[in-house]
């Protein structure tokens, strides 16, 4: 497998996740879409939804509501007005 | 000279006006910590909103460009936010903000701008009622935890009041928290929205895609980066407004004190000085048989 990416999961009140993962699910406007490391620098709005974090074998889901993605070189950020973890 | 008992009255009521002060001391340290944390949570956001805006207005700009970003080209019609908090016994923390409020506004006022104010805070709707009542748009409170919500409705008039072509320039008063000692009043313009001082993120050569596009991008982010700003002055005038009053009420203890230890002082010579009359009437009385 390819290498790791950053991610990180910011609301207005707190970081809600920082780390190094393996892939990421957002359910992006125009449709769902994963990002891997290496990903081209890309940004767009989030409808409401799941994110789905891959972690070294395990998964972390996040409900998100009025968000955005935002994916540089240096990793993909998720801004987002509301989000919580979601417990499994 | 005041009796003995309106003496033991007095430095009772310093005594408990200095449990008073210790108390609000004690709940403003604890909740100084607490409201600290919460304008550093964020940070990190409002950080990433600005450096996203910044990437975008390097892309849009010309007449395609959102309002929101690049003003309406005109000064004429000045709206003024000024956050405080709804609680005094802070020092000179509401007061200092206010002051900085109302030298921008009388500024203004003299420029023969056109001046509407919104206040966010019991403090300031207080302070600037009787100079300025007549220019209130609206006034919002705090209440107990400043929270989106509050922030969003501030946003929310403030965007309102922009499209009505009612505000041609938006400025927000409030005090930023720099540490426990100091907290500067800091004016931050809104709108036109200020991109400056946050770096591009560096792509390394490679394009940014957007969906759905740019401006779409641009225009709902706007919005919700005006939110976001009101909602950091709001957690930073929190953090302040409890690190002054923790300092005001550390002085207010420590005077009341002082002032204990010197009514104390001065009660104990006096009561010693009736006693010591007291002795010499009786002696002289008794030698006079």
């Amino acid at each position: 497998m390819a290498g790791k990416i950053h991610f990180s999961l910011v609301s207005p009140e707190r970081e809600l996740f920082s780390g190094e993962v393996d892939q990421v699910d957002a359910p992006g406007s125009e449709g769902d879409f994963g990002v891997l490391a290496n990903h081209a620098p890309f940004m767009t709005a989030l409808k409401e939804g799941r994110v789905r974090v891959y972690a070294g074998g395990k998964i972390t889901d996040f409900d998100v509501k009025g968000g955005f993605a935002d994916v540089t070189p240096e990793g993909l950020t998720i801004l987002a007005e509301h989000a919580q973890a979601v417990a499994s | 000279m005041a009796s003995l008992k309106e003496m033991r009255n007095r430095i009772g009521s310093v005594k408990s006006t200095q449990k008073i002060t210790k108390a609000l001391q004690m709940v403003a340290a604890a909740k100084l910590r607490r409201s600290t944390e919460a304008a550093q949570n964020a940070r990190p956001y409002a950080e990433r909103m600005a450096a996203v805006i910044a990437n975008l207005a390097a892309g849009v700009s010309g007449d395609g460009a959102p309002k929101l970003l690049v003003g309406t080209g005109k000064d004429t019609k000045q709206l003024v936010v000024v956050a405080t908090s709804d609680r005094g016994l802070a020092g000179g923390f509401n007061t200092s903000i206010v002051r900085l409020a109302r030298e921008r506004i009388s500024k203004l006022i003299a420029e023969g701008k056109d001046v509407r104010i919104i206040t966010l805070g019991r403090k300031a709707r207080d302070q600037l009622k009787r100079a300025y009542g007549d220019r209130f748009v609206a006034s919002f409170e705090v209440g107990g935890n400043p929270g989106l919500a509050v922030a969003q409705q501030v946003s929310a008039k403030i965007g309102e009041l922009f499209e009505a072509g009612e505000a041609d320039v938006v400025t927000l008063a409030f005090s930023r928290f720099k540490s426990v000692v100091l907290q500067t009043p800091t004016l931050a313009q809104l709108i036109p929205a200020q991109v400056t001082g946050s770096k591009p993120i560096d792509l390394k050569g490679a394009a940014y895609e957007y969906e759905p596009d740019g401006e779409t991008i641009l225009e709902t982010l706007l919005p919700r980066n005006l939110t976001v700003q009101v909602l950091s002055a709001m957690l930073e005038n929190q953090a302040g407004f409890f690190a002054a009053q923790m300092t005001a009420m550390d002085n207010a203890t420590r005077n009341a004190g002082d002032m204990i230890a010197a009514l104390t002082l001065k009660y104990n010579r006096s009561r010693q000085a009736q006693i010591t009359k007291e002795l010499i009437e009786i002696i002289s009385g008794a030698e006079a048989i």
